[in-house]
């Protein structure tokens, strides 16, 4: 058997060389200068700066502020992603069983899907409006006088209600053609064995799910931590306050509203471990447990 | 259809090298909305006023994407001629030497007459080094005044405060009785910490202010505030005032909507209340004080905005910046941008232009922020200079927000704002070294 290959090294580098250097450019070039930057405190001019070492990152570690955002981006996402994954699970098992005007069904189930974060954001923004919105009326209904913007846990409430709102119909898209690749006979087998349909679902579907369960597990933490960005940032409209906010947005306070360089690009870089270390967690410890088929 | 004529080619032509005659620049600024739109109209008319300059105004944001923007761009060599930069960015924009040309320096060098005294009092040194000398022109000036409800007032029965002594004890009850909310205000640091200083004559930070150093502490950890805090939480109790967000606009809404009787707001929300169809009258006076703290209050410090002429132009677009900060010091420029937006106007002259016009019998309430600006000057009224203080309002207003949450006590907050204001200004002093 022959086989194909270059003769030379300089043609395939040839060919590598535009992907490498858009990475190098777009992701090697700024997590340098973010390094580089985060042991400075400058001038945001550019005049002055002083070398600090590991001070912005010490002085964030101790900061209580700090470890408060932490601890609520850890809830946040934690809610945001089971949430999501769970409503979009239901709605795809229960979908997958409709019969008559199936199309019609799904295509209003993914229609939200078109929506950009700030837009969530901004429809969670009038829906909870303080005096006329209909949620705040809604929970007006109960007696709870809901506030977004002054109560922390309100706020807190609307952020993750837009942000599940706007996330399940991907899941859903995922989760329904997951369902619709599990092999018919796999599923008439199992209802020889078990007449229990819960019973059935969690020893045969959601096993078979999984692979998909977990591609959507690791994209909904990444939108959770990052893509929120747009929903916080209408929710609280541009003034962080005594709002919520996640590790993310407080990026963006520091550095882009405070040009506070050196501390923002500290804070990137933790993020960046973070990042780095959930991955490596992901993959690790719950791939190993999945079954491809 | 349309043809191509030889002529037509020639005077398209003709008109390019009468463009390319003029000095092209540009002004990037946070106005949105109407007062973009009145930005737009002052630059017609100074474009339309003379044939060597072409102004540019480009809308960028916020203020503090604004600055952000300018920024950047003046790190990449790209920045505009003009720059908004508002009263929290100061530090940032006039620590960086040689990021801008001060404004007093370009007006002299460019052969306009700059007198500081032309100035009304209250604008002078708030964009001034700690020499006096003007660094950026107000622009948009305002004051924090305070709003009220012509109708709710008449029906309980009371006149506008001067003291919140008399707010707490005649004013709060008699409109509470009357079915109002007594009292809203919009923005935290700025009318109840930054212009509360200035009102009581207290000093809000070592150095002067901060102006004569970076090496600056803040003194905001004091009993006159915390007391005036301890009152905000009684008065919330007691249902004489409501605190809606750290947003503008959530507590300007239920002032608009006749729910609350009294609003402390800017002077230059003046022009935006008056265009609305509100369905009661509403006027305006001066910022209450404590009669406790002084018995002497004093003006209160210019918020709003600034135009800095940026460096790295060249000498023909300098005299372009100067030639139109001439035209817009001018009284009929200033007199206009004061009665569309309510910001006040920033010369002696503009405002006698403005009176002898008849404009204050009209509309009294619009000359408030302008009297307020220029009552008694003290020691600590000219402003303050202090690094990183967009973060340094952030941590207040979160602070704050706990205060009125019930999250924290007035004194865990004040201590919690002291230390990290603190270190924030201990941090900003070393991007400078």
């Amino acid at each position: 058997m022959k086989r194909a290959g270059f003769t030379t090294i300089s043609l395939p580098v040839l060919l590598l060389l535009p992907q490498l250097v858009i990475i190098a450019v777009f992701f090697y070039w700024p997590t340098v200068v973010a390094i580089h930057s985060s042991f400075y405190l400058q001038d945001p001019f550019g005049f002055g700066s002083t070398f600090v070492g590991l001070e912005n990152y010490a002085d964030l570690l101790s900061s209580r502020e700090y470890r408060k955002i932490a601890w609520f981006t850890v809830v946040f996402s934690g809610l945001v992603t089971f949430f999501s994954l769970a409503i979009a699970l239901v709605l795809a098992v229960k979908a997958d069983k409709v019969l008559r005007g199936a199309k019609t069904y799904r295509t209003l189930l993914m229609w939200v899907y078109a929506v950009a974060p700030p837009v969530a954001g901004f429809i969670a923004v009038i829906m909870f409006n303080q005096s006329w919105g209909p949620l705040t009326e809604f929970f007006g209904l109960f007696g709870h006088r809901f506030m977004v913007g002054v109560n922390f846990n309100d706020t807190a409430f609307s952020m993750v209600l837009a942000s599940v709102w706007k996330q399940v119909p991907v899941n859903f898209i995922f989760f329904l053609s997951g369902l619709q690749s599990i092999p018919r006979s796999v599923r008439e087998a199992a209802l020889i064995d078990n007449r229990s349909a819960s019973g059935r679902f969690w020893d045969v579907t959601f096993p078979l799910l999984a692979p998909t369960g977990f591609f959507l597990l690791i994209i909904n933490i990444t939108y959770s931590l990052f893509d929120t960005f747009g929903i916080v940032d209408t929710v609280v409209k541009g003034e962080p306050g005594n709002n919520p906010m996640t590790l993310v947005y407080k990026v963006y306070v520091d550095g882009f509203r405070g040009n506070d360089l050196g501390g923002s690009s500290a804070q990137s870089v933790i993020l960046m471990v973070l990042v780095l270390a959930l991955t490596i967690f992901q993959f690790r410890l719950i791939e190993r447990r999945i079954h491809y088929t | 259809m349309p043809r191509i004529t030889l002529s037509s080619v020639i005077a398209s032509l003709a008109l390019t090298t009468a463009a390319t005659a003029e000095t092209k620049i540009e002004l990037w600024h946070a106005m949105g909305g109407a007062l973009g739109e009145t930005v737009n109209q002052i630059a017609e008319n100074f474009n339309a006023s003379q044939d060597e300059v072409q102004l540019t105004p480009v809308f960028k944001g916020s203020y503090e994407e604004t600055l952000t923007a300018g920024i950047a761009a003046f790190r990449a060599g790209e920045q505009p001629h003009i720059m908004q930069v508002f009263d929290a960015g100061a530090a940032t924009v006039i620590g960086a030497k040689g990021a801008t040309v001060p404004v007093q320096d370009l007006l002299a060098d460019n052969g306009v007459d700059f007198k500081i005294e032309d100035y009304i009092s209250g604008v002078r040194y708030f964009f001034a080094d700690s020499d006096g000398k003007m660094i950026g022109m107000p622009f948009n000036s305002s004051s924090p005044i305070m709003y009220y409800n012509v109708d709710a007032l008449e029906a309980a029965g009371v006149t506008p405060p001067a003291t919140w002594e008399e707010f707490q004890e005649t004013t709060a009850p008699a409109l509470a009785n009357a079915g109002y909310i007594p009292l809203a205000q919009s923005h935290l640091p700025w009318i109840f910490t930054e212009n509360f200083m200035s009102r009581h004559n207290l000093p809000f930070a070592t150095n002067d202010n901060g102006y004569d150093g970076l090496e600056t502490e803040i003194l905001v950890n004091n009993d006159s505030i915390k007391a005036h805090f301890t009152a905000l939480t009684e008065w919330q109790e007691s249902g004489f005032f409501e605190w809606y967000g750290t947003g503008w606009g959530d507590n300007q809404t239920p002032f608009e909507e006749g729910k609350v009787a009294i609003w402390l707001g800017s002077s230059g929300s003046f022009g935006g209340l008056s265009k609305k169809d509100l369905g009661f009258d509403f006027s305006a006076t001066y910022l209450p004080y404590w009669e406790a703290v002084t018995t002497e209050p004093k003006q209160t410090f210019i918020g709003g905005a600034a135009l800095f002429a940026m460096s790295g132009k060249s000498d023909a677009e300098n005299a372009a910046t100067a030639k139109f900060f001439e035209y817009l010091t001018a009284p009929e420029t200033q007199v206009f941008w004061h009665k569309e937006t309510g910001y006040v106007p920033i010369t002696e002259a503009a405002y006698e232009l403005a009176a002898a016009e008849g404009y204050y019998q009209e509309q009294p309430a619009a000359e408030i922020g302008i009297k307020q600006l220029s009552l008694d000057a003290g020691e600590n009224t000219r402003g303050y200079r202090m690094g990183f203080y967009v973060q340094i309002r952030d941590v207040m207003n979160r602070e704050y927000g706990r205060i009125l949450t019930g999250e924290t006590s007035v004194e865990d907050a004040f201590s919690t704002i002291e230390e990290e204001a603190n270190q924030l200004l201990a941090r900003f002093a070393k991007t400078q070294g």
